[in-house]
Parts: structure tokens; sequence; C-alpha cells
């Protein structure tokens, strides 16, 4: 900065600036927080966890699909509600993905900037919706107005008459996810440069074509993440599978059986005062440790689709 | 043209099959595409309007159920099976209020610190930088029963071991968000332009002075608005609370280390919502319109904020 052999720079610092550099390093301890949340996280689950593998063989919590903790003798067969975790997340896919990108689709391509502007936000509101009045909305609604009296009959073993099931914890976090999913592949969509667009059109390409052959491709790794990032969310969503999903561990996909999640076994078990040191106590914990690798999978995943995508059109 | 003679022919021949070509194409395919098209056209706005259904019926809904309990005694009276017609939230409401004042407590210093760190200071080619952000972006995916999971096992339990009291709970329910809040506290760092930096060190301010008085109070609207958003994402929260002791029946005003338990909304109208008697049920939709309106208010004072305040450079 200062000119060689010149006079001292009146611009260079009287002293050392001792409050400069703590803030600094009072700043970068605030990020440190972060990462060193996630490092309790894994310690918090990594402790009981390996108490629990000492009492319940990890053959048998790997393996077995009986989730039966509250028998005697128990069986932890995490199979049993992992099954529970993906069936939900399973049937709120089917239900969300196609509305999703339905949405997406005609916001970035087919909507008018000023219905943009009016429907982006509103079903973004769902977003801030808290999860017990959608669970709520699940058992109260989705399950006895729209899935009873529209489900087929016997059909998988009939819907009639049941107070849970999957397929109610399904369509309310499907429906939680539906804007996270049309939000940002809309996004995604909306980033595809225009010259593809007026390249398609300018061969004669439809409305339809240009969405579906030239945007969508283009878009797909944002999309995917937006994906991926819902599948995440509905593995660790809580709520509306105590409310509306039911309690009893079952290893199938059938959407009208009532099952339990991961996460609702751990809200479930933990509600109330159990004993610190008890094999249920550490049970959470574990069933915790899964369902955190699960998601940190899908999060991993998701996280990198997104890179790629901003590569390739910053 | 100028050639004249010869090619006339050829040149009429070539222009009339190219129109033949071109109408074929225009009145051929656009028959099948028409249709094709407004059933694709149909299909989005199904999908679009399934969605915006499903709003509309979750507020519907929850109005048609829980009007008859909307009443003062909603506000005023503590919770009770044994009359459920009197029942209310009051002790919930105080929980939430003393939870959300908790978050803002933690949150706000800790997120805008961390954001102003990775933005203004950090190297982002040293790999703990990358790493530092890299790990933001998951935590803010992190299932919120796991943010219980770590509240019981560290801040209730273990080292801290507080007990199951409610600054707990505020402490579990800052770190969820804090990913929130310091992703968004750091665009909004980011929507200032350099120049306004580069102004102010030529002028002789040190870095800090320059963030504390350029970039800061110009990025002031967007930090505001990202907290907002994520107070209300924990005044929703149930999950972690389940965890930390947000025990359900609480008749009495829950203090900040009262260790006699503590409630919050949701937690209240969870337990509501479980009793299958319609009147818990009312109670429940009654109490979820009030969460409804409290969140949309804090939600629409969010995005007013942004759009009065944003500045365009």
């Amino acid at each position: 900065m200062e000119p060689a052999g010149g006079p001292p720079s009146r611009l260079q610092a009287q002293g050392k600036r001792y409050g400069e550099r703590a803030i600094r390093w009072l700043l970068a301890s605030c990020a440190i927080l972060s990462v060193l949340t996630t490092t309790l996280i894994v310690v918090s689950l990594l402790g009981p966890t390996i108490g629990f593998f000492e009492i319940v063989p990890a053959k048998e919590f790997f393996f077995e699909i009986d989730w039966t903790p509250q028998f005697k003798p128990p069986s932890f067969g995490v199979l049993g509600i992992v099954a529970g975790t993906v069936n939900v997340t399973l049937w709120a896919m089917v239900f969300a993905i196609p509305i999703g990108l339905g949405s997406a689709v005609y916001l970035s391509e087919y909507a008018s900037p000023r219905v943009r502007k009016t429907i982006k936000p509103a079903l973004e509101v769902l977003v801030g919706i808290p999860t017990v009045a959608i669970g709520f909305f699940a058992v109260s609604f989705i399950l006895p107005e729209l899935i009873v009296p529209l489900w087929p009959g016997e059909f998988l073993g009939g819907a009639e008459g049941k107070p849970f099931m999957a397929l109610a914890a399904a369509l309310g976090i499907g429906l939680m996810v539906v804007p996270i999913i049309a939000s940002l592949s809309d996004d995604a969509m909306r980033a595809v440069p225009r010259g593809l667009h007026e390249g398609a059109y300018a061969l004669g390409a439809t409305k339809a074509k240009v969405a579906t052959r030239v945007v969508f491709p283009a878009a797909l790794s944002g999309i995917a993440a937006s994906i991926v990032l819902a599948i995440s969310r509905a593995l660790g969503e809580t709520m509306i599978v105590v409310l509306a999903g039911g309690g009893t561990p079952k290893f199938t996909l059938n959407p009208v059986e009532s099952i339990q999640t991961m996460t609702a076994y751990i809200a479930n078990t933990a509600t109330g005062d159990i004993a610190t040191g008890t094999i249920k106590y550490e049970s959470i914990f574990a069933v915790g440790a899964v369902l955190f690798v699960m998601t940190l999978i899908m999060n991993v995943i998701s996280i990198r689709l997104v890179r790629k995508y901003r590569e390739v059109y910053d | 043209m100028e050639a004249g003679g010869a090619s006339a022919p050829r040149n009429r021949l070539a222009v009339a099959g190219a129109r033949a070509t071109t109408e074929a194409m225009l009145r051929g395919q656009p028959r099948r595409d028409v249709i094709r098209n407004a059933i694709f056209a149909g299909l989005l706005l199904l999908a679009i309007g399934i969605a915006l259904a499903g709003l509309l019926a979750l507020l519907i809904q929850a109005f048609a159920k829980g009007s008859s309990a909307l009443s003062p005694d909603l506000i005023t009276n503590p919770p009770s099976t044994a009359f459920p017609d009197k029942a209310g939230y009051r002790p919930a409401i105080i929980g939430s209020l003393e939870l959300i004042a908790g978050v803002l407590l933690f949150v706000v210093p800790i997120g805008v610190g961390a954001a102003l760190y990775l933005e203004e200071y950090a190297d982002n080619s040293r790999w703990w930088n990358r790493l530092i952000e890299v790990n933001i972006q998951n935590l803010a995916a992190v299932p919120s029963i796991i943010y219980g999971i770590l509240g019981l096992a560290f801040l209730v339990r273990g080292p801290l071991d507080l007990g199951f009291i409610l600054v707990a709970g505020s402490m579990t329910l800052a770190l969820l968000v804090l990913p929130m809040v310091i992703i968004a506290a750091r665009e909004a760092l980011r929507a200032v332009p350099n120049s306004i930096r580069q102004g102010s060190l030529a002028l002789g301010a040190t870095q800090w002075q320059t963030i504390r008085r350029q970039v800061l109070p110009a990025s002031i609207p967007g930090i505001a608005t990202g907290v907002i958003l994520a107070v209300s994402r924990a005044l929703g929260e149930t999950a972690p609370l389940l965890l930390v002791g947000a025990t359900v029946f609480v008749t009495f005003d829950p203090t900040p280390f009262g260790t006699d338990g503590y409630s919050a909304m949701p937690v209240q109208i969870f337990n509501y919502a479980l009793r299958p008697q319609d009147e818990f049920q009312a109670l429940a939709a009654a109490g979820i319109i009030l969460m409804l309106v409290v969140l949309l208010a804090m939600n629409s004072f969010a995005i007013w904020l942004r759009n009065r305040y944003e500045q365009r450079w």
C-alpha cells in the first residue's frame, strides 16, 4: 500500500487495533457455534447409541422387522419403524411431486407476472403453517372427509372406520412439501436462460414442448434438489404423523394401515419424564441416529445438486 | 431473378414446394398440438388448484370447527379437562411469548454475528470457512425433532443439566432457527454493494466502523425480515419442545426458570387435538385459528418490512 521509501504513511493505523481483532474473533466464534451444533448433535446421538448397542445386538436392530420395546422381552428391529417412515414419505411424494412440479411449471412458464405474484406467496403461506395444524387437518378432515368416502371399497383392506392411517399423514405431509417443491423448482426453471426458450419457439415448438423438453431438462438438477429436500423434510416430519399416522409399528408400505414412524416413536417415547440410562431412553437416540443419517444423506445430495445448477447458469 | 429464363421455372417450383411444406406444417401439426397443449395447461392448472384448495380447506376447516370456541376465555383462561367450555390457552400463550423472547435473545446476536463473519471477514477459499457454509446449509434441513434430542441430551440433562425449564426450550428453538437467521442475514449483507464498503474504507474507517456505520444499517430491513420469519417458525414448532419438557397440562403461568413445567401454544393445541370429544376438538381448532392469525400477521409484517425498506442500489 505505501509507496516504497516514501515518508511514513499517515494512512497507517496508529495502534495495533486490538478491538478490531477481538471483534473479528467474536464474530468468528458465532460462526463456529454452528459447527459446534452439528458436533453436539453427533456426540449427543452417539453416546447413548453406543450404550444401546451394548445391550441390543446390531444384527437385531438393523435386520429384524419387529419394533416392540414395550413387550417382554422387547424386540428392537428398527425396520419396523423405518418402514413406517418410508411408507409415509413414499405416498407423500406420490402426491407432492406431480402437484408441486405442475405448480412450478405453471408458475414459471404459463402464469402472467401478476398471477405469479399473488399465487406464489399464497402457496408459501403453507410453509409457515405449524405442522400441528396440518396434522389436525389430516386427522379430522383429510381422513374422514376425503380418504374414507373416496377409497375404493375393500381395496388393500379398506379405509372404513380407521381412525389413523399412513395415507392421511402422507397427504398432510404432501400438502406441507408441495410449496417447497413448487417454489424451488420454479426458481430453478426461471434460472434457465431466455435464449433457450426463444430458440425452441423459433424452431416451431409449442408451449408444452418448450416446458417439458427444454426448460424442464435444463433445470433438472435444481428440480431434483427441491424433491430431495422435500423428501428430507418428509422423513423428519413429526407432528403430522403423530396425529394422523397412528402408533402401531408395522412393516408395510400399505397406505391404509396405521403405522408408526421413527419420529413418532421418538416423540411418543420422550414425552414425559423417562429415566436416563434405561434401554427405552437409549433407544430414542439410536432411532434418532438412524433418522439423522438418512436426512444427512438427503441434505448432502440436495446441496450438491443445487451447487451443480448454480455452476451451469451463474 | 436477374438470371431470368432458364432458372425461373425451377425457382417457381422451389417456392411452391416450400409453401406447400409450410402450409402442411401449419395446418396438420397444430390440430393435435392445440389439444395436447390445452390438456397440458389444464393439468398444470389442476395441480396448482389442488395445492391452493388444500390450503383453503385447511383454513375453512379450522374456522368451521373452532368458531364455536372463539371467545375471550381462550386467551384469559387456563386449560381444563373438567370444564372444556371454559378452558383456554393462557399458560400456553405466556409460555410461547417467553420462549420467543428467549429465542430472540439468543438468535439475533449469534446469527447476525455469524453472518457478519462469513460475509465480511471469512476468506471463502479456506476449507474451514467452506465447511462452516456447508454445515449451515445442512443444519437448516436437520429434522426439528433431532434438535429436541440435542436439547434433551445437552441442555436438559448432560453437561448443562438445566432441567426441564423454559429457558432450555428457548435455547433448543434458538439452535433450530439459527441457520435460517444466518442464511437470511447473509443475503441481506450481500445485497449491500461493495462500493459502500470501499467508500467507507477509503475515508479511513476501520473494517468494524465500516460494518457498524454503513453495512449493518443498510441491511437491517433484510435481517429483520429473516429474524421475523425464523421466529414465526420457532413459534409453530412442537416436536422439539415435547422432548425438552413442555409438559402438556400446565394450568399456571410459566416462568423462565420454573421447574414445575411450562407449555407453549402448539403443544397445548396438540394436547387438545389428541382428545376425541367435540369440545376439545373445537378448542384445538380455535387455538389453530389464533396461531394462524398471529403467524400470518408476522409474515405479512415481514414482507411489508422488506418491500418498504428494501433499498435499490
